[in-house]
C-alpha cells in the first residue's frame, strides 16, 4: 500500500516506535546559522534567551487555559492564537538558547527523542524558570487577562521591535517575526480594555479591578538584571529599563482612551524573582500540568 | 525519462507541488513560503519559512517535501528554516490570491508598512465577499482557525468567509 494512503503513517512521521514524540519533532531552527557572533558571550546569550522563551512559554500555557472557558468562541480563538504565537517564539528563543550554551539543557535518559527545546520546556525544574512572576500567576477573570495582556505585549512589542536590532542575527530574526504577531496581541488586549471600560458598570469595576491585580506585578518585566544588562552591553539583547517611557506612553493612551487613571500603587517586591529562579506558589501548580505527560514518558514510548 | 531522472531535472518544480496542509487549495510556492531548493546528484536541500512563529502546520510541510522527492527517486532530502527576513502575507502569489478567492476565501491587502501603530478603533478593511462581491462585510473575529486567518460575514449573502490576514 502507497504510504500516503495511511493516515497513522503521515500521524508517526515515519517513527511509529515513539509516537508520542513523532508528530511534530523536529529543530525549530533547522538549517539555521547558530554561530555565537565574535564579542557574544553564548552564556549569557543562553541566559537572556531563556528568559525571553520562558515569558512566553509560560503565558502561553497560562493563555491556552481559556480554551473552551472564554465568554465567546471568538475570544476563546483569540486567546488560543495568541498563546500559539508566544509558543512558537517560545520554541525559537529555547532552541536558540540550548544552541548558544547547551549545559542549559537538562540531561535526559539514553535514548530519548526528546530534542532540546522540549527538554528545556518539561524537564526542568521550577527554580530553573526564568520567567517573571507576573506570567505565571493565575488568570483571573476575563477583565484580569485583558489587563494583563495589554500591560505584556505593550512592554513585549516594545522589547521586541528593539531586539530586532541584536547583533545575533538568530535572535534579530526571532524578534522581526515577533513583532508582526504582538501588534496583532496588543491591539486585542487594547479593545478590549476600551470596550470593558466604557461596557457597563459591572465590567469597569471588573476591569479597575483587574489594573489593580495585575499592576503591582508588572514592574519586574521592566527591572533590568546582571543578564540583561550584559545583553544590552553585548548588543544582543536590550535592557527592558530603556522601554519604560515608550511603554508607558502607550498604555496612558490606552488609559486615557478608556477614561482610567493609573492606579495608585507600588511595585511589589524588588530586585530579580523569577528572573532569578524565585517564583509563586501557582507556577508549582502550572509546571505540574504543563510538565505532566512528558515526564511520566521521558522516551516517548508508553 | 524515468521517474527518476525527470526528479533530478524538477526537484523545484516537485516540491512546488506540495501544498499548505491547512489551505490545501495553495502550494508553497503559491504561499510563498518555499523560499529555495537546491539539489546535487540525489541529495535535495529545500528551504521553508514559517508564516507565523507557531505555525503548526511546519512538520507537515517538512514530512510532505520529504515524501513528494523522495516518491521522486531522491535519496536524501533535507529540510531547513530560514526565518529572516520574516514571511509576509505580501509573498502570497498572484496565482495564490486567485484560488483563495476561487475556494471562498478572501486575500490579503498589502501588508502593514512602516512604524507599528496601536488600534484601539474597529478594524477597516477594504475588501469584498469571495462569494458574491458585496463589500457590505463585516468582522466577527480578527483571530480565526488558523493563525493567519481573520473571520468575516457578509452581510448581502449572509456566509461567512475566512481572510487571510495582512502581516
Amino acid at each position: 500500500m502507497d504510504d500516503h494512503e495511511s493516515v497513522y503513517d503521515g500521524l508517526l512521521g515515519g517513527d511509529a516506535s515513539q509516537w508520542a514524540f513523532g508528530t511534530d519533532f523536529e529543530d525549530p531552527l533547522a538549517g539555521v546559522d547558530t554561530t555565537i557572533p565574535a564579542g557574544v558571550d553564548g552564556a549569557a546569550l543562553a541566559a537572556y534567551c531563556l528568559m525571553l522563551g520562558d515569558d512566553a512559554l509560560i503565558y502561553a500555557h497560562r493563555l491556552s487555559e481559556w480554551t473552551s472557558n472564554a465568554p465567546d468562541l471568538e475570544d476563546d480563538i483569540a486567546l488560543a492564537n495568541i498563546a500559539l504565537d508566544l509558543l512558537g517564539q517560545a520554541r525559537l528563543l529555547l532552541a536558540r538558547a540550548a544552541a548558544a550554551d547547551a549545559s542549559v539543557v537538562p540531561q535526559m535518559p539514553e535514548g530519548s527523542p526528546v530534542p532540546a527545546e522540549d527538554a528545556l520546556a518539561f524537564f526542568r525544574d521550577e527554580h530553573a524558570f526564568r520567567n517573571v512572576g507576573y506570567v505565571e500567576a493565575v488568570n483571573g477573570d476575563f477583565a484580569v487577562t485583558i489587563a494583563r495582556l495589554l500591560l505584556f505585549s505593550s512592554h513585549r512589542l516594545a522589547l521586541l521591535q528593539r531586539l530586532a536590532a541584536s547583533v545575533d542575527p538568530v535572535l534579530s530574526a526571532i524578534a522581526a517575526k515577533g513583532v508582526k504577531e504582538v501588534t496583532y496581541h496588543r491591539d486585542y488586549a487594547g479593545r478590549w480594555f476600551v470596550t470593558l471600560a466604557g461596557g457597563t458598570e459591572e465590567s469597569r469595576r471588573r476591569l479597575v479591578a483587574g489594573l489593580r491585580t495585575v499592576w503591582p506585578t508588572y514592574a519586574e518585566l521592566s527591572r533590568p538584571t546582571p543578564v540583561e544588562t550584559l545583553a544590552a552591553e553585548q548588543r544582543f539583547g536590550v535592557d527592558p529599563a530603556v522601554l519604560t517611557d515608550e511603554v508607558d506612553a502607550v498604555v496612558d493612551h490606552v488609559l486615557a482612551t478608556a477614561g482610567l487613571e493609573r492606579p495608585d500603587l507600588p511595585p511589589s517586591g524588588t530586585g530579580a524573582m523569577g528572573r532569578n529562579g524565585r517564583h509563586t506558589e501557582e507556577m508549582g501548580r502550572l509546571l505540574a500540568e504543563m510538565q505532566v505527560v512528558a515526564r511520566a514518558h521521558p522516551r516517548g514510548k508508553w | 525519462m524515468t521517474a527518476l531522472a525527470e526528479g533530478r531535472t524538477h526537484a523545484r518544480e516537485i516540491a512546488g507541488t506540495v501544498v499548505d496542509p491547512e489551505m490545501p487549495m495553495l502550494t508553497l510556492v503559491d504561499l510563498g513560503v518555499l523560499r529555495d531548493v537546491t539539489e546535487s546528484g540525489a541529495r535535495v536541500s529545500v528551504t521553508i519559512t514559517p508564516t507565523y512563529s507557531g505555525c503548526p502546520a511546519m512538520a507537515t510541510m517538512r514530512d510532505d517535501l520529504v515524501h513528494a522527492l523522495t516518491d521522486a527517486g531522491y535519496a536524501e532530502v533535507e529540510v531547513k528554516i530560514s526565518l529572516s527576513p520574516a514571511w509576509s502575507s505580501d509573498w502570497i502569489t498572484p496565482e495564490g490570491r486567485r484560488k483563495l478567492r476561487a475556494h471562498g476565501l478572501s486575500a490579503p491587502g498589502p501588508s502593514p508598512t512602516g512604524p507599528v501603530q496601536l488600534n484601539l478603533a474597529p478594524i477597516r478593511r477594504a475588501i469584498d465577499c469571495p462569494r458574491c462581491g458585496s463589500a457590505d462585510v463585516r468582522l466577527t473575529s480578527e483571530f480565526g482557525p488558523t493563525a493567519c486567518k481573520a473571520l468575516y460575514r457578509c452581510n448581502d449573502c449572509l456566509e461567512p468567509f475566512e481572510h487571510v490576514k495582512e502581516i
